[in-house]
């Protein structure tokens, strides 16, 4: 579903991607993993729009959005969730994620100023979504709490609902399970499954190697901005070309 | 007992009778004047709440707040003054004056972020000093602009008369007030919302942020403009002392001081320290002396207001109302959310 070929992002001489060329089935678990400063949160930027390649090709579903602002690619239908997520501490998680419908919807100033019947529905619908979101990562208990008085637990998985609430067909997740116990990344990894079984696509950088092999269907390694290996976690296990990007086979593979 | 206070100040009756309050007040005062100073903390609370959408809910820091309501006040000013128009249409034109501008110098300065976008705006804001300063030929420079016209009264009110007119700047201020309150609750401000949380994480929610900062910066110098056109139709007498950046600054000790991206705190920041200052009168320039620390103790201890602390108060309250099990939990949450914190 979604094709990415020989992009290439250059910061001033640093090429931070440089010819990958991958493809993301739909309904799969796709990890990327890599060395710190692979590059791997520059190609989730370039994929959503953050940032614009310097060449090569992204389509979605055979939709060419390359060069798409970022808030174009999220209405077609690529939402993501960042490492950290700041979300308004002194409101409910319930009143945080109500906007993520927002761009499912069309009221304008206009239809504030006469509280017009659409924005009625509208605001109806996103609060229904956002509702459906939080008992689908879980969090309904907590709907009525401040975000300040949230587990940090509690907070990555409402940044999974307020992705969820965007109505996505692929989710980009930024080490989802980083800075939460081994319990809870069970927890994590049970609930990417089930986003699976309801039919979307995720792709995930992750450091947490064990998660990472026994729940994703195909892995890509980056290292130095370069892909240097892609397939099944049994594959990855092996691969002579990972295993010195990690164990260092040179001096600055350790970075 | 202080909960029960609390809970019916978030009630709509507390909202009707603080309005009830605003109605009898000029019955209430002892003079006139008091009842001009009240007017006159009314017509900055519109500004204020004006920046309470850039700033508060939006996020942008915006200091070229009160060289907007310069705008408003000064194109108010030279249509009736200098070119006989009279009070409405030289109002609906202040506002479109001012919408127009904030248009102009949002697409401009909104390509900036952050301090970036601060730093920008106050020199558009020390511009539109110069320029009414300077431009002698338009705006008569450090002179200012006499004869201005009130507001016409059709006839039924004079607004040259101080009651009255604090009768018409409170419709406004309800007006804003209430179209604030719809604005905040509604999509478009948890648009806003979400935007200031960040630029990034709203855009991956498929949000424009360009669209949005620059409606959010047009309606606030729209509100700028409006309250600045209230003004010179009050004062009737303006110079160029009006873009000074010191009332920005004001208003934004206003918008801290009442609750930054709430919906009283506009009001009830610049309302009471409008009055602070004014019962300070005696003291003179020494009333620093007073007013310094109160701000900072402020500051420190109740960093989102008066009414946001009231807002997270009452919240917390109802919470640990609810069940007896549920405090408990809490509290290891919080030690658990320490421990995250910790560990991160």
């Amino acid at each position: 579903m979604l094709k990415v070929e020989h992009l290439t992002k250059m910061f001033g001489g640093l090429a931070a991607v440089n010819d990958v060329s991958v493809e993301f089935e739909t309904g799969k678990i796709n990890a990327i993993i890599g060395p710190n400063g692979a590059g791997k949160s520059t190609f989730f930027n370039l994929i959503s729009g953050l940032h614009q390649p310097t060449s090569g090709r992204i389509t979605l579903d055979g939709v060419d959005v390359t060069h798409m602002p970022s808030d174009k690619v999220a209405r077609l239908g690529v939402g993501r969730t960042f490492q950290t997520t700041n979300l308004f501490e002194q409101a409910t998680v319930l009143d945080n994620l109500i906007v993520g419908h927002r761009l499912r919807t069309e009221s304008g100033l206009w239809d504030v100023l006469i509280n017009s019947k659409r924005l009625q529905r509208e605001e109806k619908a996103a609060r229904d979504k956002a509702m459906e979101a939080l008992d689908f990562v879980g969090l309904n208990h907590i709907a009525g709490q401040f975000i300040a008085d949230t587990t940090q637990e509690e907070r990555k998985r409402v940044a999974f609902a307020l992705a969820l609430a965007t109505d996505p067909k692929i989710i980009l997740l930024d080490e989802p399970a980083a800075g939460v116990n081994p319990e809870e990344t069970e927890g994590f990894a049970e609930l990417m499954r089930k986003m699976v079984d309801n039919g979307l696509t995720l792709c995930l950088i992750e450091h947490k190697m064990d998660m990472i092999m026994s729940l994703a269907d195909k892995i890509m390694v980056l290292d130095h901005g370069e892909k240097i290996a892609e397939g099944t976690p049994e594959e990855i296990r092996n691969n002579p070309a990972v295993i010195e990007a990690y164990l260092g086979g040179d001096e600055d593979a350790a970075a | 007992m202080l909960f029960k206070i609390g809970r019916y100040l978030m009630t709509p009756g507390a909202k009707m009778a603080l309005l009830a309050f605003a109605l009898v007040f000029p019955f209430l005062a002892s003079n006139e004047y008091q009842v001009y100073v009240m007017a006159s903390a009314f017509v900055w609370a519109i500004a204020v709440y004006g920046l309470n959408i850039i700033t508060g809910y939006c996020g942008q820091l915006n200091l070229a707040h009160g060289g907007f309501f310069a705008i408003g006040a000064y194109t108010l000013a030279l249509l009736t003054a200098d070119a006989g128009w009279s009070f409405w249409p030289a109002f609906v034109a202040a506002l479109l004056v001012s919408a127009a501008l904030g248009f102009l110098v949002g697409i401009v300065s909104l390509r900036l972020k952050e301090h970036y976008f601060a730093i920008f705006t106050l020199c558009v804001g020390f511009i539109i000093y110069l320029l009414i300063d300077k431009w002698e030929e338009l705006t008569h420079g450090a002179i200012g602009v006499r004869n201005i016209a009130a507001p016409s009264g059709f006839g039924l009110v004079d607004f040259t008369e101080t009651v009255p007119f604090y009768y018409l700047v409170l419709a406004f201020l309800v007006f804003c007030i209430w179209f604030m309150g719809r604005l905040s609750r509604s999509l478009l401000g948890r648009t806003f919302i979400a935007i200031r949380n960040g630029d990034e994480l709203a855009q991956s929610l498929g949000i424009n942020l360009m669209r949005n900062k620059i409606l959010a910066f047009v309606l606030s110098t729209t509100y700028a403009g409006l309250a600045g056109a209230l003004y010179a139709g009050m004062v009737r007498i303006i110079g160029p002392e009006e873009a000074n950046i010191v009332h920005t600054f004001d208003m934004i000790t206003y918008l801290l001081v009442g609750g930054i991206g709430t919906l009283m705190g506009p009001l009830l920041g610049t309302v009471g320290i409008v009055w602070i200052t004014q019962s300070l009168q005696f003291l003179e320039e020494y009333r620093m002396i007073i007013f310094g620390p109160m701000l900072v103790i402020l500051v420190i201890f109740f960093p989102r207001g008066i009414s946001g602390q009231f807002l997270t108060w009452m919240h917390h309250k109802v919470q640990s109302m609810v069940p007896g099990k549920k405090r408990k939990e809490k509290k290891v949450q919080n030690a658990s959310t320490e421990e995250a914190k910790n560990n991160a």
